[in-house]
């Protein structure tokens, strides 16, 4: 896109961000409230040389970015509730074979069909835990829309960087809201675009599962001469299944190890007024921001409340909730999921202000929350 | 400064539209600060739809219309549905044909236009939405004439600019 002022939804900005990021295959099945990704995706794509597929359900649109992202194209899909519980055994493929993709989750309420346009939050855990197995993946959450197209190409950087799946949350208020944003010129952009590491060594020298220092093993991709077996077994350095305690020791030990060493470097949290606050409300998402504007209302009544907001919820950014010796509040549209992540961490009370979802809470309903907890 | 504004219809009445040509309006070409969200429900046409729109000088966090400083609604279910978002004295602006107001409406400043007739004495019943629009563009003074217009010029077909343009002077010209 070219640079400049737009008037945009989140789900515009998320498909023009991944565009920017180079993102060139989307497949995906429309759902609400992401179907205008996949419409975006469907007009952009081929204008910038990429390839958009309509897929007959979501279980196939994974499956067919995973296998895009061999080919060494950058790859992504999105989908809502009902779509993300059926895609989340191949997610689990993606975190085993190392592959690089960035799946948008816009959450809706739930579960099963649920509120289809309306706000939940209720797939923060599930962004972690959803397919089978301890692993770790990333997953970054915006509020708003500037910050949706910016964090796009941070969710491909990591992507690419630690070849692992990125869950990119947006949720139904934020993906149907519009504002502006400015988009800035390409060429700024590709200055912080990330590509995955190539093998160093030909086709015969190179174990395609031997990781660097970083625990990062470089990508080959197919048809470039390298033998490629990719298995959600468990599997050694060349990719072949070894079902032994050892292998799945070494494997799933370094698939943790690679996210959990550089959580530092993907940390990501806006803290607002937290210096001197005696309780910290933790919210993320659209929920953010009616909480950042009850901290504005609680402040000018003299109490000494902050919003600490994580962009990356995973992995969780446990080190900024043990800076503070302060009471939480935590202030999600689900029924308690962040909540038991900072209650894990934090050294004074934690309580939860919960909605079961559909919207998100008034400024006015935090207050009141915010004053309970202090008296 | 800090303005909220509420639309409320059915769907196909271009409910959704008008938040968007409004805070797009005030956002983009006025310069200032603005947030638009839409709600509908799942009938393509004829359930209720709604629409609100935030514009500041300043960032804007909470995205939802806490008081309306004005409420546009095009359907009599609207106008039962949200006139309590409406702020004691705000601005009500109706579609006369299609809302009947009651005793309710005293505590507001009430402005009525045919929007629905004049758009299709105009040709099309389709253009209703930017007759009201030109409506509240006079009404209000929120969003400048000139910004308005831009935005609407961009978000309708190139191929019925014209009918949306009558439509718009239409409106604005019958207030006062």
């Amino acid at each position: 896109m070219n640079a400049g002022r737009y008037f945009w939804s989140g789900d515009i900005a998320a498909a023009e961000g991944a565009i920017a990021a180079g993102c060139r295959f989307y497949a995906g099945y429309p759902i609400t409230p992401s179907s205008e990704i996949a419409e975006r995706m469907a007009l952009r794509l081929p204008q910038v040389g990429g390839r958009f597929i309509e897929m007959e359900d979501e279980i196939g649109s994974i499956a067919a970015i995973i296998g895009a992202s061999w080919t060494g194209v950058k790859a992504m899909t999105a989908t809502a509730g009902p779509g993300i519980s059926l895609m989340n055994e191949n997610i689990g493929l993606a975190v085993m074979t190392e592959v690089p993709i960035v799946i948008v989750n816009a959450m809706r309420g739930a579960p099963s069909t649920g509120l289809p346009t309306l706000i939940g939050q209720g797939d923060i855990m599930q962004a972690k835990w959803g397919s089978h197995g301890s692993y770790e993946i990333i997953s970054i959450y915006p509020s708003n829309v500037q910050e949706t197209f910016d964090l796009m190409i941070d969710a491909f950087n990591y992507a690419e960087r630690y070849r692992v799946p990125v869950i990119f949350l947006l949720d139904a208020l934020l993906a149907h809201m519009y504002e502006k944003l400015d988009v800035p010129p390409q060429e700024e952009i590709d200055k912080r675009v990330i590509n995955r590491k190539k093998p160093t060594k030909p086709p015969g020298e190179t174990l395609i599962y031997q990781p660097d220092e970083d625990l990062v093993p470089p990508m080959p991709a197919v048809g470039e001469g390298y033998k490629i077996h990719a298995t959600g077994l468990t599997h050694n350095e060349k990719g072949h299944p070894e079902l032994t305690v050892d292998a799945q020791e070494k494997l799933v030990k370094r698939l943790n190890d690679k996210i959990r060493k550089h959580a530092r470097e993907i940390w990501k949290v806006e803290e607002y007024l937290t210096d001197d606050a005696k309780l910290i409300v933790f919210a993320a998402g659209s929920e953010a921001r009616a909480v950042r504007t009850a901290v504005d209302m609680a402040r000018k009544e003299g109490l000494k409340v902050g919003l600490m907001r994580p962009i990356t919820v995973w992995p969780f950014p446990h080190e900024y909730v043990e800076k503070y010796a302060v009471d939480y509040l935590v202030s999600e549209i689900n029924y308690g999921q962040m909540y038991h992540m900072v209650r894990e961490y934090a050294s004074g009370r934690v309580e939860l202000f919960p909605g079961m979802g559909g919207e998100i809470h008034t400024p006015q309903q935090v207050l009141r929350a915010i004053r309970r907890m202090i008296e | 400064m800090k303005v909220e504004i509420k639309f409320g219809g059915l769907g196909g009445q271009g409910i959704i539209t008008a938040g968007y040509i409004t805070a797009k309006a005030a956002g983009i070409y006025d310069g200032k600060e603005s947030v638009f969200t839409q709600d509908y429900s799942a009938e393509a046409r004829g359930g209720a739809s709604t629409s609100e729109v935030i514009i500041s000088d300043e960032k804007i966090n909470y995205p939802h219309v806490m008081q309306a400083d004005y409420l546009i609604v095009m359907s009599h279910s609207a106008y039962n549905d949200y006139l309590h978002k409406l702020k004691k004295g705000g601005v009500l602006i109706i579609d006369e044909d299609l809302v009947k107001t009651d005793e309710r409406a005293s505590e507001y400043r009430v402005y009525s236009i045919p929007a629905t007739r004049i758009a299709e004495q105009l040709g099309n019943r389709i253009v209703a939405n930017i007759v009201i629009l030109g409506f509240f563009t006079a009404v209000s003074g929120v969003v400048s004439k000139d910004a308005m217009w831009k935005s609407i010029r961009e978000s309708v077909p190139k191929k019925h600019l014209e009918l949306n343009e009558k439509a718009f002077h239409k409106g604005f010209e019958y207030y006062g």
